[in-house]
């Protein structure tokens, strides 16, 4: 291989490594007939995708900029490969149960996680725009996993049809902007910018609110969010803690790039937005919460209000900021999926312990999943000494430096109202008694997903100095 | 040789775009949402290509070919999701599909 090459091959190495693997899942599922072997494989990909990561890290641009693998990325990356080994854990047991054992899920995850991969270090509109679309396409699929259930038909339709209108929404911006700067390169949009007094200009404002609801539709923020709670309800458990997770990541990601690196001059045009995103978000998602008693569709709409704070860290528009919103996703992935974990498990043939009366006397049926359901609970409300405590006390510290302090005031009275539902649970599972047998699924995975996830959340609240440094670090080169 | 100036393919493009928001907006039917969104694709198509034209500049075409892909893999993605959804009810009215609400 010519040395130009190969030095642009490492680059792009764990992303390519990844679609190698996701690949040979589909060939292997042929002639696999027990698809656990296809489980692993998946796992061993997302290892090899981390070493490879690691082996890379700074590692610098590559396809004339195109693709910028920066620390930024790098930290993006891990988050994504962690939440697709964790869900991957999950699932395996899960699709037994519910019949839909193809080997497709897994490649389909494979390839998601390689989109959010490459939004995660697109240097290039195109880029992101082409790994927005291979993560959403192959998430439509997988939310309608269950064929044979309507709601999951309902709920792949429905993602499916605001999905691909707010990617028209992305394109439009995308070559507004493209007109008028004529590049689609971030760093060059940013410059143009710059250069020729562009801020301010009402057409690339226009782009901008088209940027905005796109992203937002991605993070599924308020008023972009109508699909959140039926996908989440409708989509195996499994997908729905995976979906919770990555995309929302790799939409705060391109948040980064986009709103952070290009139109860095049009700060003035795009806070105001953000701002009352971030608002409308906290407030919907909690207050809606309350009335669920599906707890999928509470944790969607919880899903929403954590949107709601990480923004915070993005209107703050300090590296302090940005770094408590990174951490926070971090936090935000182990304790999301932890508690979709413990939905799972409750899952067995027939029984889908989705409603919240199922959860009753849960601590004398099953002390010790209780117990770890109690975490993740008071972590997603922000209780010490979990890890939630952190990541919203880092966020709520970088508003507050930035001159939001108001923001913040409204953001700690949401978390408060956040308290009434995710208490609501362990006071079902602890105060009230058990009405009847709950059995679990017989799955190792899922319980050593569940392990990791609850001891994640709780070192991370205990010892947060490691992580804040690695957000740190991560940001350290990045331009915005 | 420019007959039509370049503002002429951008208000045609937005005038596409925004029949395409209309349509997916107000039509309950899934196949024609699904049409509007092809719509405002190709108005994007259309002003991706005249920008590049009056640019001088190739990027804006190279997005179009990618744009028509990722097209074509979205509809064979979204009638799959159809198909499915139509073989547990024989209907494709959006408004008729709620099975989740809250």
């Amino acid at each position: 291989m010519p040395e130009f090459l190969r030095t642009q091959v490492m680059v792009i190495l764990p992303e390519a490594l990844l679609a190698v693997f996701a690949m040979a899942v589909l060939l292997l599922d042929l002639v696999v007939k027990r698809k656990g072997i296809l489980a692993a494989l998946t796992i061993g990909a997302a290892v090899c995708g981390f070493f490879a990561l690691s082996g890379t890290g700074g590692g610098g641009s590559a396809w004339g900029g195109m693709f910028i693998a920066d620390g930024y990325g790098f930290f993006f990356k891990i988050i994504f490969l962690a939440s697709l080994v964790l869900s991957v854990l999950v699932s395996s047991r899960y699709l037994i149960e519910e019949d839909i054992n193809h080997g497709e899920y897994y490649a389909l995850m494979l390839f998601s996680t390689i989109g959010m991969m490459v939004m995660a270090s697109a240097g290039d509109l195109i880029t992101l725009y082409l790994g927005l679309e291979l993560m959403s396409l192959c998430l439509y699929v997988l939310s309608g996993f269950i064929r044979g259930s309507l709601r999951s038909n309902e709920a792949a339709i429905k993602y499916f049809m605001l999905g691909s209108f707010a990617s028209a929404l992305l394109l439009f911006g995308i070559s507004l902007t493209y007109g008028l700067t004529g590049t689609t390169a971030i760093d060059g949009v940013a410059k143009y910018i710059a250069a020729h007094g562009l801020a301010g200009n009402p057409v690339l404002a226009f782009a901008t609110v088209l940027y905005v609801s796109a992203f937002g539709f991605k993070i599924a923020a308020v008023p972009f969010h109508m699909w959140a709670p039926d996908v989440y309800e409708g989509a195996p458990t499994p997908v729905t803690a995976f979906m919770s997770v990555g995309p929302k990541a790799a939409g705060f990601a391109v948040i980064g790039r986009v709103l952070l690196v290009a139109l860095s001059q049009m700060s003035f045009e795009w806070t105001g937005l953000v701002i009352a995103l971030s608002i409308m978000s906290m407030a919907a998602g909690n207050i809606l919460a309350i009335a669920q008693t599906n707890i999928k569709r509470m944790l969607a709409y919880s899903s929403i209000a954590h949107a709601g704070y990480a923004l915070l860290g993005i209107i703050a528009l300090s590296p302090e900021g940005l770094a408590s919103t990174l951490s926070y996703l971090f936090i935000y992935a182990f304790m999301n999926i932890g508690a979709f974990t413990v939905v799972t498990l409750l899952t067995t043939k027939g029984v889908k312990a989705e409603d919240l009366k199922e959860y009753v006397g849960l601590s004398k049926t099953h002390p010790f999943l209780a117990a770890l359901m109690l975490i993740f609970m008071f972590s997603l409300t922000g209780i010490p000494p979990t890890a939630g405590f952190i990541g919203k006390f880092y966020l709520f510290t970088a508003a507050i430096k930035a001159g939001y302090t108001w923001l913040a005031v409204v953001a700690v009275v949401m978390s408060a109202i956040s308290a009434y539902f995710y208490l609501r649970v362990v006071m079902y599972m602890y105060m009230k008694e058990p009405e009847g047998e709950v059995k679990l699924e017989r799955s190792y995975g899922a319980r050593l997903a569940l392990g990791v996830t609850a001891l994640a959340v709780l070192v991370i609240g205990m010892m947060p100095a490691g992580l804040v440094e690695f957000a740190r670090s991560a940001i350290a080169g990045f331009r915005g | 040789m420019n007959p039509v100036p370049l503002q002429g393919y951008i208000w045609l493009s937005l005038a596409l775009f925004m029949t395409g928001v209309f349509g997916f907006l107000t039509r309950r039917s899934i196949i024609l949402m699904f049409l509007s969104i092809e719509v405002m694709l190709n108005a994007v198509n259309l002003s991706l290509v005249a920008f590049s034209h009056f640019l001088n500049d190739l990027r804006g075409q190279v997005l179009v070919l990618f744009v028509i892909t990722v097209a074509a893999s979205e509809a064979a993605i979204g009638l799959a999701i159809l198909v499915s959804l139509f073989r547990n009810r024989a209907t494709a009215q959006i408004d008729k599909i709620s099975e989740m609400k809250g």
